[in-house]
């Protein structure tokens, strides 16, 4: 029973110290004085009253404070989340710290080289300025990103398929894939601008591109690597062509096909913001590009921050797939 | 006759020469029967197996099954190889049932999955998948897996070569208890001498390089066989003897 009573003190010990460091931050940003007097903070009007950049850290940081704490307490049943949580605690912690140290360097005394190396409180501070046009951004790149994605993966799958099981169209359609495959798919932009009726069309053409060589070698390679003593198997228990393509080759070479996936995952997110970079009339990368023209390089920040958010959430989105798709690697892969 | 093997010769063509693998291979199975085969390896089991179930075919002669000429596999002839062959992907339950969604029977046969689960004793296991399961639990998925398809004529390509003795010994007991519910014929390749003599109607010997039957020898000891007895042990020598085993004496290990 003492036992068990040591363990939760110990366990709350870590949630406390998980969410030191952002205390910290807090505290900080609250109490230590503004000593470079160039830097002034505008209120905006928003829908939870006025507030400035300032506020709005506080505000996220408490947010993070709750959310590390309810999290840390829900996974105190589960052993496995548990350790993970504890395992994790260090590195959030310094986290917290970071963000502080920053304040006080960027923001708060700013010694670090401005304006490149603004402070938390002025990253967060365009979505108070412009938060509409931010969101309007961030949501013609995501509709970019499952448009341009989506195809990619079908288009990829599907010429996989194709090369993987029919020797004709290996012979015909790889060594176009080898050699288109290479090229980085904004060197097309030029061409597809043209031949594209919206610079949309033009850049998910461009994601499409960009995701298709991977998945659909990969793919390819997956099928091609089904164990012959599989198929033997599948055609002694009554199995016709279709149902080896199926039921054969295709979960056989699901893993491959979900290596692809990620690698197309990482090719996509760079050809989606080159392409907004290049001529695109929205997205994080023209955000971007509008920032540097005024030198806003908080905004840059900014941007950088909901890509580094959305992407993540987009990686692990995919990745929850890949687990429920590959359940039964579970305990074979490490 | 439920198959017939009438003059199979098979050669393969390597780098340009031709190897003889089977030649003139003449072999009759009767309804129910239980037929072993024995042999060193290369001499050609296992090509035999394939060329029955189709998979493979004989450049000379012909495999009747049925009174029809084998052409390409069938589901009534049955298969089980050496390794499980599972589809890793897929539970156990989900394994069973592939041979009815392969002949799009699933619907009206669903209910048998359980049945033939339970019948290689994998009841409680219908949810795991191959990788969680021992290489004895493996190979009865692949027994059930094939029984469902209800085959005519079963082989079986050493089954049972990579299970520790108690684990084989329980899958032939199980194996023979099938046979005598379902009265299926069964055609099994083996190294191991002790299960022909345990299991069989009838042995085949057969010789290497190339492959051809060398004599087959009726089993006349009523089932079920005591490991043990004495008319088991007498063929058991028998065999062994026709493979130079058991005059063998044993190397001392050190000499004055």
């Amino acid at each position: 029973m003492q036992a068990k009573e040591r363990n939760v003190v110990r366990y709350a010990g870590y949630v406390l110290f998980t969410v030191l460091g952002f205390l910290a931050a807090i505290l900080i940003n609250w109490l230590f004085p503004q000593m470079d007097k160039t830097v002034t903070f505008q209120s905006y009007q928003t829908i939870f009253g006025k507030m400035d950049a300032g506020t709005l850290l506080r505000i996220v940081l408490v947010i993070l404070v709750i959310g590390f704490t309810v999290s840390g307490a829900l996974a105190f049943r589960d052993e496995e989340k548990r350790k993970k949580y504890i395992d994790r605690a260090k590195f959030r912690f310094a986290m917290g710290i970071l963000i502080a140290v920053l304040d006080i360097t960027g923001t708060k005394m700013k010694i670090l080289p401005q304006p490149f190396f603004p402070g938390p409180a002025e990253i967060l501070a365009p979505f108070l300025e412009e938060g509409d046009f931010i969101l309007t951004n961030t949501l013609y790149s995501l509709r970019l990103y499952i448009f341009g994605f989506s195809f990619g993966v079908l288009f990829g799958i599907g010429t996989g398929i194709l090369i993987g099981w029919f020797e004709k169209a290996y012979y015909w359609i790889s060594p176009v894939l080898n050699i288109a495959g290479v090229i980085p798919a904004v060197a097309w932009m030029p061409f597809a601008l043209t031949l594209f009726p919206t610079p949309f069309t033009a850049a998910v053409f461009l994601i499409v591109i960009c995701a298709w060589f991977p998945i659909a070698s990969l793919t390819a390679m997956g099928i091609q690597s089904t164990p012959r003593a599989q198929y033997e198997a599948a055609k002694i228990l009554g199995g016709n062509t279709a149902y080896l393509l199926f039921h054969e080759a295709i979960p056989n070479a699901m893993p491959q096909i979900f290596t692809g996936i990620s690698t197309a995952n990482a090719n996509a997110f760079t050809t989606l913001v080159m392409a907004e970079m290049l001529g695109q009339p929205g997205g994080l990368g023209y955000y971007i590009n509008l920032a540097k023209v005024w030198s806003s390089y908080y905004k840059v920040f900014a941007a950088i921050l909901i890509m580094a958010v959305l992407f993540s959430i987009i990686l692990k989105l995919v990745g929850r797939i890949e687990k429920y798709v590959l359940r039964w690697q579970r305990g074979i892969v490490k | 006759m439920i198959l017939k093997i009438e003059h199979v010769n098979r050669q393969y063509t390597e780098d340009e020469r031709s190897v003889e693998v089977l030649r003139d291979i003449n072999l009759e199975l009767k309804e129910g029967e239980f037929v072993s085969i024995i042999g060193t390896s290369g001499c050609g089991k296992t090509t035999l197996l394939r060329l029955i179930t189709g998979l493979d075919k004989a450049n000379e002669g012909r495999i009747l099954f049925q009174g029809e000429e084998v052409a390409s596999p069938h589901y009534k002839r049955g298969y089980i190889f050496q390794q499980h062959n599972l589809f890793q992907w897929l539970t156990v339950e989900k394994n069973v049932a592939a041979g009815l969604k392969a002949r799009h029977v699933f619907k009206e046969n669903r209910q048998n999955i359980q049945k033939y689960i339970d019948l290689v004793g994998l009841k409680g296991f219908e949810k795991s998948y191959p990788h969680q399961l021992s290489g004895g639990m493996a190979q009865r998925v692949a027994i059930a897996r094939a029984l469902i398809n209800e085959p005519e004529l079963l082989v079986l390509d050493e089954p049972m070569g990579a299970l520790d003795s108690f684990t084989r010994a329980d899958i032939q007991d199980k194996l023979l208890e099938i046979r005598k519910e379902k009265n299926l014929t069964m055609l099994l390749v083996t190294h191991d001498v002790d299960e022909a003599v345990y299991m069989s109607d009838r042995i085949v010997i057969m010789t290497p390089r190339p492959g051809k039957i060398n004599e087959i020898i009726d089993v006349k000891i009523p089932y079920p066989r005591n490991r043990g007895g004495v008319e088991f042990l007498s063929l058991r020598r028998k065999l062994l003897e026709k493979f130079d085993l058991a005059n063998a004496q044993p190397q001392p290990e050190y000499m004055i």
